[in-house]
């Protein structure tokens, strides 16, 4: 043994800005950007503290929801609300699938997955709110203009996460898959699917679950549905039925994501 | 009987993996093909199914240019090459049953394959290949609930179950242990034997080679530097194809691996 003297001390290297005076220049300037940025908030206190008095019924509503007195509103637009979401959901994955494999790089030639991507930065890059103010200028309002928009976002939400998904495959089973001479298509079923089907599931009741969220927020610009009773109870002051239109939406979300936990993990 | 004729390989980086190899593999013969990492092994039998595209040069199987093929003719000729590859490569989430009836995917329709519904002669084939390689009660298992020498087990009826004329062996005991790799190199030969079916072996383990293989073939930076029996395969020779190294002292590191194989084996058989 030596007595060489090793250091007793040991910092972590800088990693990304080396030098330290550029280091607290840049911590100095997003400090005075944050400060500034909040200096050009107008506040009018006189309205939030109107506001307050109104935000304080509402609680109250929540706090003694009704559920009885507009129920014929609420379960209409509840079964509106659900068969939007159910039918968006299974119309979206029968079309994103095939969009998915198209999308993905290791199956597809490069025209099909240009295509496809692009179909995919379409459906993403629109809100989908936007979408359903369109749609329901094109079609009038109701449910139909909030069963496509559902449709259409579940399009580019699923293909995209399919899509990548389809690309982290281990390539070494696709591979002896190709060595037994099987064409496209079995290779998909038979090295892909297996691969990715536990995912897609899981994918799937994710996206079931924002659908419904969604259904709600797009009933208020007219695509039907239990957003559209929540609208209206607002509209009419209404904060105890819209109270209970919120906690049934609470309960339907909370019950879909205990529910695909349970079948996410009975796939694996 | 298969033809590799100045076979070349160049990736779109530059890197020259195979440069003009020839050589020619008579029916029944297991040839083991050696050489250090990034020797270009892989790449070499994965050109003759054309896993890797060849730059150059031809790969004859039976006076059949795999080489030349468009692309539906190369699915019919890969159905005649096995392939048993490092890892195992089986499909971790479907049944052992489906790994090995993935082998005959070349032969039926997509709707048969789709609907797992194969000819009789498929799955009594594929059976009578389980039962051979001694996995007939693991039928219906998943395959990732088997253990590593299991699951090569599979991969080599998966192969067989193709029918096929040659057999391209990627690393195949890579992952095992001693004695596993030896059980799974036992298999291999024996099975080639049988069926008078030339084979390919890709190996990293020098004297697993010399004990199993009838023919070795040295690769160094992509060329044949060595071809000839195993016995032929002295000190001078190690040092051409992977460069200086004690190989008094590995030969005899193995030697004690098969001491204590054969021990374990009396002592089991004490045991019963």
């Amino acid at each position: 043994m030596t007595d060489t003297a090793y250091p007793r001390q040991w910092r972590r290297p800088p990693t990304m800005i080396r030098d330290p005076r550029l280091r607290w220049a840049l911590y100095a300037g997003a400090l005075v950007y944050l400060v500034l940025a909040v200096g050009t908030v107008e506040v009018n206190w006189l309205r939030v503290w109107e506001g307050l008095d109104r935000g304080w019924r509402f609680v109250l509503g929540f706090l003694q929801p009704d559920f009885t007195s507009r129920w014929r509103d609420i379960s209409q637009g509840l079964v509106e609300s659900l068969t939007m979401t159910m039918t968006a959901t299974v119309a979206g994955v029968i079309i994103s699938v095939p969009i998915g494999i198209g999308a993905a790089r290791n199956l597809a030639p490069r025209p099909i997955y240009y295509l496809c991507r692009a179909i995919i930065a379409l459906s993403r890059s629109l809100q989908e709110i936007i979408i359903a103010i369109l749609l329901v200028a094109m079609f009038g309002f109701g449910p139909f203009a909030g069963f496509l928009t559902l449709t259409f976002a579940t399009i580019g939400f699923l293909s995209k996460l399919l899509a990548e998904d389809i690309e982290d495959i281990d390539e070494a089973q696709a591979e002896a898959i190709r060595a037994t001479g099987a064409s496209w298509g079995q290779l998909v079923n038979y090295a892909v699917q297996p691969q990715v089907m536990p995912r897609l599931i899981g994918l799937v009741l994710y996206r079931f679950d924002i659908n419904f969220r969604e259904s709600a927020v797009i009933g208020i610009v007219g695509a039907g549905g239990i957003g559209a009773t929540l609208n209206t109870a607002i509209d009419r002051y209404e904060y105890d039925s819209a109270g209970a239109v919120l906690l049934i939406v609470i309960a339907i979300v909370m019950a879909a994501e205990y529910s695909s936990s349970h079948i996410r993990k009975w796939v694996q | 009987m298969l033809t590799v004729d100045a076979l070349t390989k160049t990736y779109k980086t530059g890197d020259k993996a195979l440069r003009s190899v020839s050589f020619t593999v008579p029916k029944g013969q297991v040839v083991g093909l050696i050489g250090p990492s990034g020797a270009g092994k892989s790449t070499l039998i994965r050109c003759v199914n054309r896993l890797v595209e060849p730059s150059e040069g031809r790969v004859l199987l039976n006076d059949l240019d795999i080489t030349a093929l468009p692309a539906a003719g190369l699915r019919r000729a890969r159905r005649r090459i096995g392939m048993i590859f490092q890892e195992y490569a089986l499909v971790e989430r479907l049944t052992v049953m489906e790994n090995v009836l993935s082998g005959r995917l070349g032969y039926v329709g997509f709707w048969r394959s789709f609907l797992r519904r194969f000819g009789g002669d498929d799955i009594a084939n594929a059976f009578r290949l389980l039962d051979r390689v001694g996995l007939m009660a693991h039928a219906d298992k998943r395959a990732d609930a088997l253990s590593g020498g299991q699951r090569q087990r599979v991969g080599i009826a998966r192969a067989l179950a193709q029918d096929p004329e040659l057999l391209l062996v990627d690393e195949p005991t890579a992952s095992l242990d001693p004695k596993t790799s030896r059980q799974i190199m036992r298999l291999i030969v024996e099975i080639c034997d049988e069926r008078g079916l030339p084979a390919i072996i890709n190996i990293h383990d020098v004297v697993l080679a010399q004990q199993f293989a009838q023919r070795i073939i040295g690769l160094k930076a992509g060329e044949v530097v060595f071809d000839g029996p195993p016995t032929a395969l002295d000190e001078s020779v190690l040092t051409r194809i992977y460069g200086e190294e004690d190989w008094t002292a590995m030969r005899r590191a193995s030697e004690e691996d098969d001491a204590a194989e054969r021990d374990a084996a009396e002592r089991m058989a004490g045991m019963v």
